[in-house]
């Protein structure tokens, strides 16, 4: 059953609270106001009592389906589960309460936490330099290619034009390559899911700036030639820049810089655990090395002595976001990498484990077209004759979150599981024998899932067509 | 899946129908069922010229977004304007009002029989 709006309720006059009366004359707007910012219609705004919008938004909330009160195995999206412990830290008062423009003599708490975690953040990736500000992935990636560029035309080399990306590659990544300036080429894969280097070596000349790679690949596929790429566009002049959407799988086993890596972003909502979710708001903060560290965007942490302060890099591209990022994130991060320390390796073995086991179980009755080790996902196929949707659909009856499903593009019918780090055995293996359930399922009686839901199947083309975001 | 005998076809799953120098050029049946329900087409404009294996438009359905390869070169004399308006007729009739491009053909190359095509379509699955 669908709710009806809020709006819908209720009935005209009605009010949930009472104003006292006015004891100063009333003013004419139209005197105090000029013309054009009176409204010209009164707001149609709910007219309804208190518990009825207690109701209301009490009942939706208890329609959302998340990691909170279910398995989430959503695949390309990464840990889900939000640590309480962060939300602790995040709510302390010194923190909370701060203002971006209170003095650097006042906020050096503040400051020291921006510095630790890009201390952190470099000692986990490897690289010399980091940059805090980028606020979500997509801007962490457009921030490097925008260093890249920066790269070049301080260097005076105006021949660099192209920018390389896998078929396997998030679609932001081509986009970032656009936003930038760059022409965006497409490489192939080998029979692993891997970039093909073959292809890569034919590709690589004095044009390119610099390859996207994401590793752990969106099939969940490490890219076992990475090095071997490094050393393709190095020795073209050009910059290799990994999408670290994926780094919860590299966390204490490898770090990129000595991959050859020279330049990536995190997605701290991603992968140390800030709440994502919902669009934000989210921290993909960048590594990079030493050739790439004057280009980091305004403003960076650094300690002198007892001190702590913000400054600009020397070359810097300028700045990417208002004041000095999504403090409340990567303040979070910051909790979170601090709380583990070294352990963090055992989260991201964890996550590999699991979806090695989902893999191992599934096999035989799903297709599985990458069929070795995957990392933190794996990517598997119904059976012939059957759909991803309607397998996603038959899952939701379950009472689980489907797996993000016709991603990534390169396999058909792709449904791409993500277990992560959190989830227990017993958790897992519920969730398998749900999935081995739904593939005996008869096509008919899968098409007709959900039927738990407050709604069945909604009409996905007709809402992409007839587009209706406002009544 | 329907593969009418009287047309050619690509390995990206577009068809041909040929009346002298003009081809008329849309995608396949099967091509639409594995894009699902399509919401949405980027054409060319009349009178742009496109290489053999080109990307002529983009197709948006449910699922993806999935370039349009020219299988033959040539100018566009004619393009299926009805299709913004109403581009499920994708899915509705691929091979009839779902057509896509007329191109007034300048460069060829070997085109798929619906007997080869439909070996494509064979191991691929």
């Amino acid at each position: 059953m669908l709710d009806n709006l809020i709006r819908d309720k209720g009935r005209e006059g009605r009010r949930g609270f009472t104003l006292p009366r006015f004891d100063v004359e009333q003013a004419n707007l139209e005197k105090i106001l000029p013309k054009e910012s009176l409204r010209k219609e009164k707001p149609k705004l709910a007219e309804v009592d208190e518990p009825t919008v207690i109701r209301h938004y009490t009942n939706l909330s208890r329609k959302n389906w998340g990691i909170d009160t279910n398995f989430y195995p959503l695949g390309s999206c990464t840990m889900k589960h939000n640590p309480r412990a962060n939300e602790a830290a995040a709510a302390v008062p010194g923190f909370a309460g701060i203002h971006p423009l209170q003095p650097e003599s006042q906020v050096q708490g503040a400051l020291q936490v921006a510095y630790e975690a890009q201390d952190l953040l470099s000692e986990i990736s490897g690289f010399p330099a980091v940059s805090l500000q980028p606020m979500a992935g997509a801007q962490g990636e457009l921030t490097s290619i925008l260093m890249v560029k920066k790269f070049f035309e301080d260097a005076g080399d105006e021949e660099r034009t192209t920018v390389l990306v896998p078929s396997t590659a998030h679609g932001t990544n081509p986009a970032t390559a656009t936003m930038a300036g760059f022409g965006s080429k497409e490489i192939g894969l080998d029979e692993d899911g891997c970039v093909d280097v073959e292809e890569l070596r034919a590709m690589v000349d004095e044009t390119t700036a610099a390859l996207m790679i994401t590793n752990p690949n969106t099939c969940g596929v490490y890219e076992k030639n990475i090095e071997e790429i490094a050393g393709i566009l190095h020795e073209a002049g050009a910059f290799l820049y990994m999408d670290g959407a994926n780094m919860n799988a590299n966390v204490g086993r490898m770090r990129p810089a000595e991959a050859g890596v020279d330049v990536m972003h995190y997605n701290l909502h991603k992968t140390f655990s800030t709440p994502h979710g919902g669009g934000g708001p989210g921290c993909g903060a960048i590594a990079c090395s030493d050739a790439l560290a004057p280009f980091r965007p305004d403003p960076v942490a650094e300690r002198d002595g007892e001190h702590y302060r913000l400054v600009r890099p020397e070359k810097s591209i300028g700045r990417v976001s208002s004041f000095h990022g999504n403090f409340g994130v990567f303040l979070r991060a910051w909790n979170y990498i601090k709380m583990h320390g070294l352990e963090l390796k055992e989260n991201t073995d964890m996550a590999v484990l699991n979806a090695n086991y989902v893999r191992a179980r599934l096999r035989g009755t799903y297709r599985i077209p990458y069929d070795g080790l995957c990392k933190h996902e794996v990517v598997v196929q119904p059976p012939k004759g059957k759909k991803a949707l309607d397998v996603a659909k038959g899952l939701i009856d379950h009472g689980y979150h489907p797996p993000t499903i016709y991603f990534p593009l390169v396999v058909k019918e792709a449904m791409l599981i993500e277990p992560t780090e959190t989830e227990s055995k017993e958790t897992l293996d519920d969730f398998i024998g749900t999935m081995l359930e739904l593939a005996e399922s008869s096509s008919e009686d899968l098409q007709e899932a959900p039927t738990s839901a407050p709604t069945r199947r909604l009409d996905e083309a007709r809402a992409a067509r007839q587009l209706k975001a406002r009544w | 899946m329907a593969i009418p005998e009287e047309l050619q076809y690509t390995k990206t799953h577009e068809w041909v129908r040929r009346e002298d120098d003009v081809a008329t050029v849309g995608i396949t049946e099967h091509a639409q069922d594995e894009l699902g329900d399509v919401v949405f087409i980027e054409l060319p404009e009349k009178g742009a010229s496109f290489g053999v294996g080109d990307a002529f438009g983009t197709v948006e359905s449910v699922k993806a977004v999935s370039d349009l390869y020219a299988p033959v070169g040539g100018e566009i004399v004619e393009v299926n304007e009805a299709l913004n308006d109403a581009p499920e007729k994708i899915n509705e009739e691929p091979y009839g009002d779902g057509w896509i491009i007329r191109l007034r053909v300048s460069e060829e190359t070997d085109l798929l029989s619906a007997g080869e095509y439909e070996k494509v379509l064979e191991e691929e699955e």
